[in-house]
């Protein structure tokens, strides 16, 4: 076994644990999807960890500003996996006219997405949700722990979080808050490509570039934008991602909008 | 391999960090040229520590960090370098960020040598059972390279780990300024023929050693899929195959391994150390969460007594007869604290000049435990994730553990392959309910003569008075029958305390609480008699009957100890063979000190509410 394959067995046979012990220890859990990279090596380690029947709902928050490529992606996996998948869109907002083509991106995804999200987990009930963020994403996910409580409001309060050692997690939660469980915070953006590679997993054609531009993260489309690229395979893509030194997310819109943007929104129950 | 960097303020951890990412190459292209550019303009020096600056802020942006990963390679290995700053909530901190290290760097300046926090972060890896260390004696530029500076260093501070139980891989002279020894050796210090810095590290022993220890299956769910039933969980140690005979603690059920499975299906005929994995068994038992998997010939041990050097860092503190939540592997089981000595603040390093019943926040302290119920575990230098925990108040994670002590003994195992555990539907439980009270093991040692027998009819008759069943199981009476074949032999001894645990567990199982009156000189054999019982899931308490061997030798009712020492009777306890006092038994009774009736009413009151419903 070569080194590489040993770092990617250590950082999937972690993540199935933390997959395990959240099934274990939450009644009520759900799943967002958003159909990206990420997401998909998730949906597949959860495959992996409960042996090909994943025992939660998928879900996904609809935006209405979807690639249709990944619309596409989440029909076609809903037959392919045997998945539940909850579609949730914030239709107030909508019909209140909040848009793109309207309002600055970080209302639009505050409104479109977290508030949404909040909408789907006050009329599920759930008590955890399990998401793909990984620590090398943004500054402010390097200090997420991997099972990490939200209050009732959704914030994150990170000066005060708890300590984790040992493979043990406090893991009660109070009425109305919910625990985000967050089983890629070790891996990469390198790692979590070797990964798609080596077990062949399927993604949105998005990623592949075409006409010498390709999309590195996915979001929003009036606000995801490509970049230059002519890597139309995955080992085309590692290659690339081993010689660029500009972050992932640079693509992302609401990221830039002002600063510590990500941080404000991820403060608020933003993922 | 992550590795965590401490060492006191000032001894130049930051510089050293910076120096070995740029030797190992893995700082970003022109990143050094930026910086020292940009302190050419300030009209600064360039310093190494600042790569590491750079590189937090980076990372921390506006948010305040804990713990920082950086990483680096070697051309044999990838690094992770945890560094853990932070003075407030100091343990909290260091411990999310260290505990996850397989080996520590400890960097003491040569010109200052250890201080304050080289001591505090010494007994800090001492607490996390990090074993792996490397003392960097830094800034040897500062004393004209001389060994002997060097040598007075290495003497004090490894007396100092010696004293913590812990013995430093190697003590490398360095000077992160000029950056001697640690990437390559130098020729500044020709007296030095260790490896440099870096090579010592490289010879650090990746953890996936657990592959070779005994096998630690902890279960951590059961699944149904399609009828079948699979047992999950991460492998913490050694090595499981399709075939192999598992033994599963605590209830000492045993069954082979059918298949291992794996999503998408593919066919695994072993798994290691570290694999989370999927098994099915050929025979249908009975295993839930928590349950320990092992082979045989090399089990756990089982108790329901945790000796253990315990690191607080609850704001409420650790109290004797308080009751936490013990969680190790998948095991999570109610506990209570019996007992507390040397406590330590690991703040100040002092130690508490008086007997404390509490704990505090950043304290280290000797604790013992009382589990309700039996706990799987191993000591931790024998298999480390297997003997360490942590404890919870609430949802709070309170504290942390690192066991020692635990008494290893070989269980007898099932010879014929055609025996099957049967489980009755009459649950202990139920029995209990019927009874009003739970079954238990009451178990009397101490010397012949020392008032076992008296306290044991004592006893007996002062629980029968309450309604509750009991019987007492008397050395000379079972050797008149179920034991008649067993002489004074060590072994034959040995086989006769055997048959007592077993028969006692059987008894206790049946809502019985057994009281046993023997010598049991032995403490593997008494540590054997508590594993069996706790594998009944029934109460198990050793009452050490203590009088001094004198006393015992005047009393002398059977006349035996006369015998022994006119040599007529041999291998006689406490004459010509020895008697192992208990380490540290659920109650002494001190017979020279009190009457008969003194020693039962202490007995009892410690015994009664152990055996009340309700309190599993």
């Amino acid at each position: 076994m070569n080194g590489e394959q040993t770092h990617l067995d250590a950082l999937e046979n972690h993540s199935i644990f933390i997959l395990r012990e959240a099934n274990h220890a939450f009644r009520n859990m759900a799943m967002p999807w958003s159909m990206g990279k990420d997401s998909n090596v998730l949906l597949w380690l959860s495959l992996k960890a409960f042996l090909g029947k994943v025992p939660f709902p998928l879900l996904h928050i609809d935006t209405t500003y979807e690639f249709p490529e990944m619309l596409e992606f989440r029909e076609w996996a809903m037959k392919h996996y045997g998945i539940t998948v909850i579609v949730k869109v914030n239709t107030e907002a909508r019909e209140r006219g909040i848009g793109y083509e309207t309002h600055d991106p970080v209302t639009v995804t505050y409104e479109l997405k977290t508030i949404a999200l909040k909408q789907a987990i006050a009329e599920h009930q759930w008590d955890a949700l399990i998401t793909g963020i990984r620590r090398d994403e943004d500054p402010t996910r390097a200090k997420e722990r991997y099972f990490s409580p939200r209050d009732s409001d959704s914030e994150w309060h990170y000066k005060h979080q708890p300590p984790q050692f040992w493979g043990q997690f406090a893991m009660k939660n109070a009425p109305g808050e919910h625990v985000r469980v967050q089983p890629l915070l070790d891996w990469t953006e390198v790692d979590v490509w070797r990964y798609i590679e080596r077990e062949k997993i399927p993604i949105p054609p998005l990623y592949f570039a075409q006409n010498g531009k390709r999309y590195r993260s996915l979001g929003c489309r009036p606000i995801t934008h490509p970049i230059e690229s002519n890597a139309a395979t995955i080992a085309e893509i590692i290659a690339e991602l081993e010689k660029t030194r500009s972050s992932e997310r640079a693509g992302r819109a609401q990221d830039h909008y002002e600063p510590h943007a990500m941080q404000k929104l991820r403060a608020k129950g933003f993922m | 391999m992550k590795i965590v960097f401490v060492g006191h303020v000032d001894h130049g951890k930051s510089t050293l960090i910076g120096r070995i990412l740029e030797g190992t190459g893995s700082l970003p292209e022109g990143k050094i040229e930026a910086l020292r550019a940009s302190c050419d303009a300030q009209g600064r020096r360039f310093e190494y520590a600042f790569v590491l600056d750079a590189l937090a802020e980076e990372q921390q942006q506006n948010v305040t960090i804990d713990t920082t990963q950086i990483h680096f390679r070697t051309p044999s290995r990838h690094y992770v370098i945890i560094d853990a700053p932070g003075h407030e909530e100091f343990l909290k901190n260091m411990i999310t960020g260290a505990a996850s290290a397989d080996a520590a760097v400890v960097v003491i300046a040569a010109d200052e040598g250890a201080r304050e926090q080289s001591r505090r972060h010494g007994q800090l890896l001492s607490l996390l059972g990090i074993r792996q260390i490397i003392v960097a004696v830094n800034k040897m530029d500062l004393v004209n390279y001389a060994e002997s500076a060097f040598e007075q260093i290495e003497r004090e501070y490894g007396a100092f780990l010696r004293g913590l139980g812990l013995t430093a891989r190697a003590f490398t002279p360095i000077s992160s300024s000029t950056g001697a020894n640690v990437i390559r050796n130098e020729a500044a210090m020709r007296w030095y023929r260790g490896p440099a810095l870096l090579q010592a590290i490289d010879e650090f022993q990746p953890t996936q050693s657990a592959e070779a220890q005994p096998l630690r299956f902890p279960i951590q769910d059961v699944y149904r899929i399609e009828n079948r039933r699979i047992l999950v969980g991460r492998i913490e140690s050694g090595t499981l195959r399709v075939g192999d005979q598992l033994l599963f603690s605590p209830h000492h059920k045993t069954a082979r391994v059918a298949t291992i499975e794996r999503w998408p299906a593919s066919s695994v005929e072993s798994a290691s150390s570290g694999e989370s994995v999927g098994i099915t068994l050929r025979d249908q038992i009975f295993i839930e969460r928590g349950h320990i998997a092992s082979h045989e010939a090399e089990a756990p041990v089982e108790s329901n007594r945790v000796h253990a050097k315990v690191f607080w860092i609850g704001a409420e503190p650790l109290r004797t007869g308080a009751r936490y939540r013990l969680k190790l592997v998948t095991q999570n089981v109610e506990c209570e604290v019996v007992a507390l000595s040397n406590v330590v603040d690991v703040a100040t390093l002092d130690h508490a000049a008086t007997e404390r019943t509490e704990l505090r926040i950043n304290e280290v302290g000797e604790v013992t435990l009382q589990t309700r119920g039996p706990l799987v575990l191993d000591n931790h230098d024998r298999i480390p994730t297997m003997g360490r925990f942590v404890l919870t108040d609430g949802s709070n994670l309170v504290g942390g553990g690192i066991i020692s002590g635990a008494v290893y003994t070989s269980s007898k195992t099932v010879k014929s392959e055609n025996i099957f555990w049967s489980e009755s539907e009459i649950t202990a439980e139920r029995r209990a309910l019927r009874n009003q009270h739970r079954g238990a093991v009451v178990w009397l040692t101490g010397l012949s003569g020392a008032g076992k027998s008296t306290i044991a009819r004592g006893l007996e008759k002062e629980l029968f008075q309450l309604s509750m069943h009991t019987y007492v199981l008397d050395g000379d009476n079972l050797r008149h029958g179920l034991n008649a074949n067993l002489g004074f032999a060590p072994e034959d001894r040995a086989e006769n305390i055997r048959r007592v645990s077993e028969v006692a567990k059987l008894m206790a199982d049946a809502g019985t609480v057994v009281i046993t009156s023997f010598i049991s000189p032995y403490r593997v054999a008494r540590a054997r008699a508590r594993a069996i019982a706790l594998q009944a899931g029934a109460e198990f308490v050793e009452i050490f009957v203590d009088a001094p061997l004198s006393v015992c030798e005047q009393r002398d009712p059977k006349g035996l100890y006369r015998k022994a020492r006119s040599g007529k009777l041999q291998g006689f306890t406490g004459i010509d063979a020895p008697y192992e006092a208990p380490d540290d038994p659920e109650i002494i009774v001190r017979t020279h000190e009190q009457t008969p009736a003194e020693s039962v009413y202490q007995i009892l009151t410690e015994l009664l509410p152990r055996l009340r419903l309700g309190t599993t």
